[in-house]
């Protein structure tokens, strides 16, 4: 495989379009609203209609707008179709002869789609994810045939660095200082792993990343092998995921059939192999050390650090784990230039990043938006607001490790300090909204119990400090707690952030802590008053209980 | 540069030298500076599960594991203070309520490293609503019983098992709250076909969950000891009694 080849394939895919193309959506999200079906009534219809030489089906990834589901786009009309049913296929194949149709039609110009900046989902919804031909032809694999013959491991640590990239997984870590530690990190051997355990509650980017544009993740993997120095990757994929899981090991054959991974890559000396390794339903595993101890086939437990994977990692040989959608920035970052990539975002937080919209909100989907953008033009210009035009209470981000940002805030820019500021995280990137009819102290239960579930069970404040956590909650939400209860479960926040072995317990405390910091008149409107140290008085309705408080 | 040369560094305020690849915790010791530790055991490696010996270091945000984190020149070092002692008393009531710990009916009443922790920081009663789990008894095996009741997970039995003994018989099973010792894939323990009834597990359990066929209240002394002369004298061909 030279950079010929590269083209001739892309040339070869251009020329083979058709007049007319229907892109229909065969991401998760469409698929369990029978898009597979949808897409063989389109195929049927264009053969039923004698239209085989005008127009193509085409299967993609995830066109965004999950909550109208199945979506059809058509181009070059730049139309998309809601809710396709397989009914509807003949009328919609007819509409592109110029008929009239009455699937329903949806808005392009909405400020869900105009807002958008596409770094990661550019090809998402555009490209065939089952076909490297369909990623050739968007300019797939330029950027590591750029890196391979034209720049050194240092130039791409050094672009890596410049672009001012930061982990999208959670902590927003340097991307480039943690490729510089690895690369400088003298050992015979050495890893890359991609983390695709996402497992936060309403987060579903990484998934639509890998369902729609596996091979983005691919050339980011080998990109970043070459400047660490590594000639294995491993992608750790949750088993929840079976399409996703489906589609990476479609793309890492095909890039092994055409020599783009393997042995002397582009004719160069650089191997690089790609593996999966499926995941067994533990949260704890998206911890770096637990996910490394669960690819060695240990149990996936986490251990302290340092020392840090790139120092200690996979094998303890050094290891670079990062996010899948963090890697699926690598090769837009060396194809357009690191100051391109810089010159987008905050002074801080450069780039974009890819929102999971969910909860009580008009538009549910996947969002890519520039680091900078405020939470009000997120929740309220693109998602449209929480639906039946109620008032929005809350926006949570971070899963259980974040918090939630209250409405009087939603004019805060969306990055990585200023969601620190408020008491929450990036995270990954799942957001859900919640409006008036949301109980905080119940939302600040739920995340305690899924916390309390997936503890690993190794260290003490985690595996006991959240079960107690979970009853305090539990007790307040049920109007038997009394302001000691209270107290104790502030105490108790504190004492499992500051001493838990990993993430999962140092962060489980974050949604209490954060729900009490802007709403802690809900729980205190719980409490039940303490009768000096006696037995509390019987539970009444709550708001004869809170008068007599006063 | 000499590969294993000496550090200085600063433990409680006074200065402290120790080998290159020491823990704090292991400088600390040498020193004659006492750190709590539960799940720490001398002759297999370090976990850093328990967070008891969590000390303060300077310059560094988050709280480390003594026992886990290797030491550095110019280090300083805190092992107690106010918050450390609330911490690690909470700890200790955290593990009190989790399982079913009546030292009053224990094989290990007197012995015990749980007790004994919680006398020393001063842990006279539990703030938090008890667990009272419905674990059950291991009595299948000929010489030793396991009463999960009184487990604290510090997985001492288990890393001895695989790393002592080398039968790989003991393992965690479940996950958070719902973690337990096992034998071999999750089978009575007289059944198993790994263990070779060496007794090293019994000897390393901290609490009374792990015991001698036969003893009654406060009969279960130990001498952990005697496992790191084993290591010793494999690792070092010392054979120091």
């Amino acid at each position: 495989m030279i950079i010929d080849d590269l083209i001739e394939i892309a040339e070869k895919e251009r020329a083979s379009h058709k007049k007319t193309v229907i892109r229909c959506c065969m991401a998760a999200g469409c698929m369990s609203s029978n898009s597979e079906a949808v897409k063989g009534g389109l195929e049927k219809a264009v053969k039923d209609a004698g239209l085989g030489d005008q127009v193509e089906v085409r299967g993609v990834g995830c066109m965004r707008l999950c909550c109208e589901g199945p979506l059809v786009g058509v181009d070059p009309a730049g139309v998309l179709y809601e809710n396709v049913t397989p009914e509807d296929a003949p009328s919609l194949v007819a509409s592109t002869q110029g008929a009239e149709t009455a699937v329903k039609r949806g808005d392009p110009g909405h400020a869900f789609f105009k807002k958008q900046h596409s770094i990661v989902l550019a090809n998402s919804g555009q490209i065939d994810p089952e076909r490297i031909e369909s990623y050739v032809e968007a300019e797939g694999y330029r950027a590591l045939h750029a890196v391979l013959r034209e720049m050194t491991p240092k130039d791409v640590v050094d672009a890596v660095i410049k672009s001012g990239l930061r982990g999208r997984g959670g902590a927003g870590y340097p991307s480039g200082l943690k490729w510089a530690t690895v690369a400088k990190t003298p050992a015979a051997q050495k890893y890359v792993v991609c983390n695709a355990d996402e497992g936060d509650p309403g987060a579903f980017m990484d998934r639509s990343v890998l369902e729609s544009d596996p091979h983005s993740v691919l050339e980011g993997m080998a990109i970043a092998g070459y400047a660490v120095g590594a000639n294995q990757g491993f992608i750790y994929v949750r088993a929840e995921y079976p399409l996703a899981i489906k589609r990476l090991q479609v793309a890492i054959k095909q890039a092994r059939q055409i020599g783009l991974l393997g042995s002397g890559i582009f004719e160069s000396p650089f191997n690089f192999t790609v593996d999966l390794r499926i995941g067994a339903g533990a949260y704890v595993c998206g911890e770096e050390t637990a996910l490394m101890a669960s690819i060695e086939g240990k149990r996936g437990t986490p251990r302290p650090r340092p020392p840090f994977p790139a120092e200690s990692g996979l094998w303890s040989c050094p290891t670079l784990i990062n996010n899948v959608e963090t890697l699926a920035n690598i090769a837009p970052i060396i194809r357009n230039g690191a100051e391109w990539f810089a010159g987008i975002g905050t002074a801080k937080s450069k780039g974009t990043k890819v929102f999971a919209l969910a909860g009580k909100i008009a538009n549910t989907g996947l969002i890519e938006v520039p680091m900078g953008t405020t939470l009000r033009q997120i929740v309220e210009e693109m998602g449209g607001g929480a639906p039946g035009g109620a008032k929005i209470k809350a926006v949570q981000t971070g899963g259980p490790s974040g918090g939630c940002i209250p409405a009087q805030e939603l004019d805060s820019p969306v990055d990585y300090e200023s969601l620190t500021r408020l008491g929450s995280i990036m995270g990954s990137g799942g957001m859900i909204v919640m409006d008036e009819s949301t109980k905080m102290p119940e939302v600040a239960r739920y995340f305690m119990e899924f916390c309390m579930d997936e503890s690993c069970g190794k260290c003490i404040p985690c595996r006991a400090g959240t079960v107690q956590m979970h009853r305090l909650l539990d007790k307040i939400v049920k109007r038997e707690a009394t302001p000691g209860d209270l107290a104790k479960l502030e105490d108790l926040c504190d004492m499992v952030a500051k001493t838990s072995l990993c993430g999962l317990g140092q962060n489980a405390p974050n949604p209490v802590v954060s729900t009490l910091r802007f709403f802690r008149n809900e729980y205190v409107e719980l409490l039940r008053p303490e009768i000096n140290g006696g037995p509390a008085a019987p539970a009444g309705p709550a708001r004869s209980n809170n008068e007599e408080a006063k | 540069m000499n590969p294993m040369a000496a550090k200085t560094l600063i433990i409680d305020g006074t200065q402290v030298s120790a080998e290159e690849n020491a823990t704090i915790l292991e400088a600390a010791t040498d020193a004659g500076i006492k750190i709590p530790t539960l799940c720490h055991l001398g002759g297999v490696y370090d976990v850093g599960a328990c967070r008891l010996c969590l000390v303060e270091v300077t310059g560094v945000k988050k709280l480390l594991s003594a026992c886990t984190t290797r030491i550095a020149e110019g280090m300083e070092v805190r092992t107690s203070s106010e918050v450390l002692s609330k911490y690690r008393r909470m700890t200790l009531e955290l593990l009190f309520a989790e399982r079913n710990h009546v030292c009053s009916v224990c094989v290990s009443n007197g012995h015990c490293e749980l007790q004994a922790l919680a006398w020393q920081h001063g842990m006279d009663h539990v703030r938090y609503d008890y667990n009272f789990p419905n674990w059950g008894v291991d009595a299948t095996h000929p010489l030793f019983g396991l009463d999960h009741n009184r487990c604290i997970l510090c997985t001492r039995c288990v890393r001895v098992c695989w790393h002592i003994e080398g039968a790989g018989t003991k393992n965690v099973a479940g996950r958070g709250a719902k973690s337990t010792i096992i034998d071999d894939l999750h089978q009575p323990w007289g059944d198993s076909d790994t263990c070779t009834s060496c007794g090293k597990c019994v000897v390393a359990c901290p609490t009374g969950a792990l015991f001698d066929k036969g003893s009654t209240v406060g009969e279960m002394s130990r001498d952990a000891s005697i496992l790191e002369y084993i290591v010793n004298a494999r690792e070092k061909k010392q054979w120091i009694v």
